[in-house]
């Protein structure tokens, strides 16, 4: 009998890394699949595309930098099918091609792989083609057009380094008259005319692939923190200090900005909260640091979409929010236990 | 999340809930067979090992000293059978060090009864004449810790003690020979709280039961003392809820001051196997022979709690037991803390509460990833460490920055960080190697 020697403990829990991301991307499904509904092929080929391009990325950093392969962490699938859900559901799809590889070579490999690097890969991938291809990025397509089963989007099958054709001319061929291409954000901000909440809460209007229904999102987001795959505290943070901020501004001037509830459903502040705040590779890990860090997210949210060039304004403030985790982190430690000051009596 | 109004039982802030594997805490006690020979060290407990006062070739009684406590922090040996003594030597124990041990081969027709005896009337004795009787009973800690009873009963002069906190908290996971003396020996528990709150002079003392063993909670509530100095309290099923920091926080919302000790607070705290064998030795005038210990784990065909005698070699226990053939690792005490041994020809000493013997190792088959930072360590760990920082900062070797900034030394070992992180990083582990290296480096 040879016996085996190994400290304590001897039991591990049944967690693992695999396990979570599994069911990041088991929860991702539905949103996924309704986007696909929502748009058809374009926003089908949209995620698959990129999701490819994230894992081939991956696989072929993997191979150049001599490891093995971390495909099966699944955490390259989930930066993936986060990205291709916030871009545009006709977003060209070499576009989400480069999006995908700057997300996992310049967003994650570089850094040093999971865990290690500072920001959101999906987000860095994101604001790459949101500085690359502005007009692509902000160009949107109607939701359940007759034929989004049958046919692409011309955009969507761009060539390769080529700039996509103007789309005025499809959408009214669809049959959509009402079409303004705009998102219910900028219709706000430019035009000051805000969606009402039921569109939002379905998702039923103009938006990227995967932020559309906030009560889809939502529901996945609790799968995730019940199943205590998600701190819940991130996007409670996040939404409740975005609300509050916007509270404010509509207790200041109600003509000019929006009700709470409009800046907590529109555009992709849900996903962002749910989804993308909530990485936990760059959120804090001190339970103070995470509150800290979901209220910034939130506030500087709105700033961005009342004061920015922007109409969206998740992005930056997770990416911001993301670059100061390190300092959160430090100056959030928990109190040791036993360290608590007596009372002097 | 602890939620005030749906919480009953008392605890502490953070721990994890681990499967439990209580299975034989509604096994009786048994008793085992004399192994033909028994290894008995002179150090079962912290401090200075006995003194051996037999030879080679002596015949020894069961229960006759065979080494005395050499100075305060130390406790006399006592011949766990009737024999004759083959050998006095260096052996190795199951830390893998060799130590001074006295091997006894039993005589087997011997009918071991304890002949050497002397009943004690505990009402009639003073605090120091009561000090020197738990010395020579030679009890230490019997949770593991070994610490000798007689000097933890016997706090600093300038502390007063105020209460008296029994762990019977039994928080690791397959042992439950706690449970069962909690059950079964009632009467010396009670019996051996009073002596210890004799002794300690605390007026009141409150007995911290975990809510999965409501048959011990119901048997010590039977028995308790119609004055309400003794109280018992049931606590949430939670590891490490046994900790000495963790279970006076549960059950007195006091807090230790770091670095310090529960007596600083008022409070002593003893497991409740100890002053359970306190109560039984002491009034009979006898000295630690045997324990109950649990013998478990998936790879034992009859586990159980069984008393077994001192210097048992394991191989023996395993084989009572009826191990398996597929048992790779063995494990002293619970599986959260407790050690693996290298040879099964170790003895069962006084510290040990259970042998476990696992097929294979759920740890050693997990790949390991880098950290997610995902916080469940902090979220877990009972001092309010931070395991996630700690350990990205043991994979760079900064153990020095690990004790002066992140309070490593606060550490006590528990697992909790090891046992939840899912990727599978060896964090105590690590911590251990960094307090090992730091304390080289100060003693250097």
């Amino acid at each position: 009998m040879s016996m085996e020697l190994r400290t304590s403990p001897h039991l591990i829990s049944d967690r693992s890394v695999e396990r979570i991301m599994k069911h990041v991307v088991l929860s991702l499904l539905p949103i996924c699949a309704f986007s696909v509904w929502q748009y058809g092929l374009s926003a089908l080929a949209l995620l698959l595309v990129v999701t490819a391009t994230c894992l081939l990325t991956e696989r072929l950093l993997n191979r150049a930098s001599g490891q093995a392969s971390t495909l099966n962490d699944w955490s390259a699938t989930i930066t993936g099918i986060l990205l291709g859900l916030t871009l545009p559901p006709a977003f060209p799809l070499w576009m989400g091609v480069v999006a995908g590889f700057v997300a996992m070579a310049i967003g994650k490999a570089l850094f040093g792989g999971l865990g290690n690097n500072v920001f959101n890969p999906a987000l860095i991938g994101r604001a790459f083609v949101q500085a690359a291809f502005p007009v692509a990025i902000t160009t949107w397509v109607p939701a359940f057009s007759a034929q989004r089963f049958s046919e692409f989007v011309p955009t969507t099958l761009t060539a390769p380094l080529m700039m996509p054709p103007d789309i005025v001319g499809w959408v009214k061929q669809q049959g959509v008259d009402a079409f303004t291409g705009a998102t219910p954000l900028a219709r706000w901000k430019f035009e000051n005319v805000t969606a009402s909440a039921h569109d939002l809460l379905t998702g039923v209007v103009t938006a990227s692939a995967g932020e559309t229904s906030a009560i889809l999102i939502l529901l996945c987001g609790l799968y995730l923190a019940a199943r205590k795959f998600m701190d819940w505290r991130i996007p409670v943070a996040v939404l409740a200090s975005a609300a509050f901020t916007a509270w404010m501004f509509q207790l200041y001037d109600p003509t000019h900005y929006p009700a709470p509830t409009f800046v907590l459903l529109s555009g992709g502040l849900m996903l962002g909260a749910v989804y993308m705040a909530t990485d936990m590779a760059t959120s804090p890990v001190t339970p103070v640091g995470v509150w800290i860090y979901g209220a910034v997210i939130g506030v500087v949210t709105v700033m961005i979409r009342y004061f920015g060039g922007l109409t969206e304004g998740v992005m930056y403030a997770i990416l911001l929010g993301n670059a100061l985790t390190p300092f959160i982190d430090r100056y959030t430690q928990p109190r040791v236990f036993g360290t608590r000051q007596r009372r002097k009596s | 999340m602890r939620l005030p109004f749906f919480h009953r039982a008392a605890t502490f802030e953070h721990g994890i809930h681990p499967v439990y594997h209580k299975e034989t805490g509604a096994l009786p006690i048994r008793r085992f067979p004399f192994a033909p020979k028994l290894i008995v060290p002179l150090s079962q407990h912290i401090g200075k090992p006995a003194l051996c006062c037999v030879s080679v070739g002596q015949e020894v009684l069961r229960g006759e000293v065979i080494a005395t406590a050499d100075g305060t922090m130390s406790l006399p040996v006592h011949a766990p059978a009737t024999g004759v003594v083959e050998a006095i030597g260096l052996m190795p124990a199951a830390n893998g060090k060799m130590v001074e041990s006295v091997t006894i081969r039993v005589y087997e027709a011997d009918g071991q009864e304890v002949r050497v005896s002397a009943p004690r009337d505990i009402e009639a004795m003073d605090k120091e004449e009561l000090l020197a009787a738990i010395q020579q009973t030679g009890i230490s800690g019997l949770g593991g810790a070994t610490f000798p009873a007689h000097v933890k009963l016997n706090p600093p002069a300038d502390a007063v003690i105020d209460t008296l906190v029994v762990n019977g908290a039994e928080c690791e996971p397959f042992l439950t020979c706690d449970h069962r003396v909690m059950v079964e020996r009632t009467q010396d528990l009670i019996r051996g709280i009073r002596i210890a709150m004799k002794v300690s002079g605390a007026p009141r003392t409150v007995i911290g039961v975990e809510d999965n063993k409501p048959d011990a909670i119901a048997a010590i509530r039977a028995a308790l003392p119609a004055d309400g100095s003794i109280t018992v309290q049931a606590l949430e099923t939670k590891y490490p809820q046994g900790a000495e920091d963790t279970i006076i926080y549960a059950l007195l919302g006091r807090e230790i001051p770091a670095g310090q000790r529960p007596a600083s607070i008022g409070v002593l705290v003893n497991n409740v196997m100890t002053l359970a064998y306190l109560g039984r030795l002491l009034p009979a005038g006898e000295g630690m022979v045997e324990r109950v210990l649990t013998v478990a784990g998936p790879a034992v065909k009859k586990p159980g709690n069984y008393i077994v005698p001192i210097g048992t070699p394991l191989r023996f226990v395993l084989e009572q037991a009826g191990a398996r053939s597929s048992a790779k690792e063995i494990i002293l005490g619970g599986p959260m803390m407790g050690m693996t041994v290298s040879s099964l020809d170790v003895p069962v000493t006084k510290g040990t509460s259970g042998v476990l013997a696992f097929a294979e190792s759920t740890v050693e088959a997990q790949r390991t990833y880098a950290c997610i930072k995902c916080g469940e360590c902090v979220n877990v760990c009972p001092k309010f460490l931070n395991p996630s920082q700690l350990g990205l900062l043991a994979a760079k070797r900064e153990y020095e920055l690990m004790a002066e900034q992140f309070n490593l030394d606060r550490c006590f070992e528990c697992g909790c960080c090891s046992y939840v992180c899912p990727s599978h990083i060896p964090l105590v582990q690590q911590f251990r190697i960094a307090k090992a290296v730091n304390r080289e480096k100060a003693a250097a």
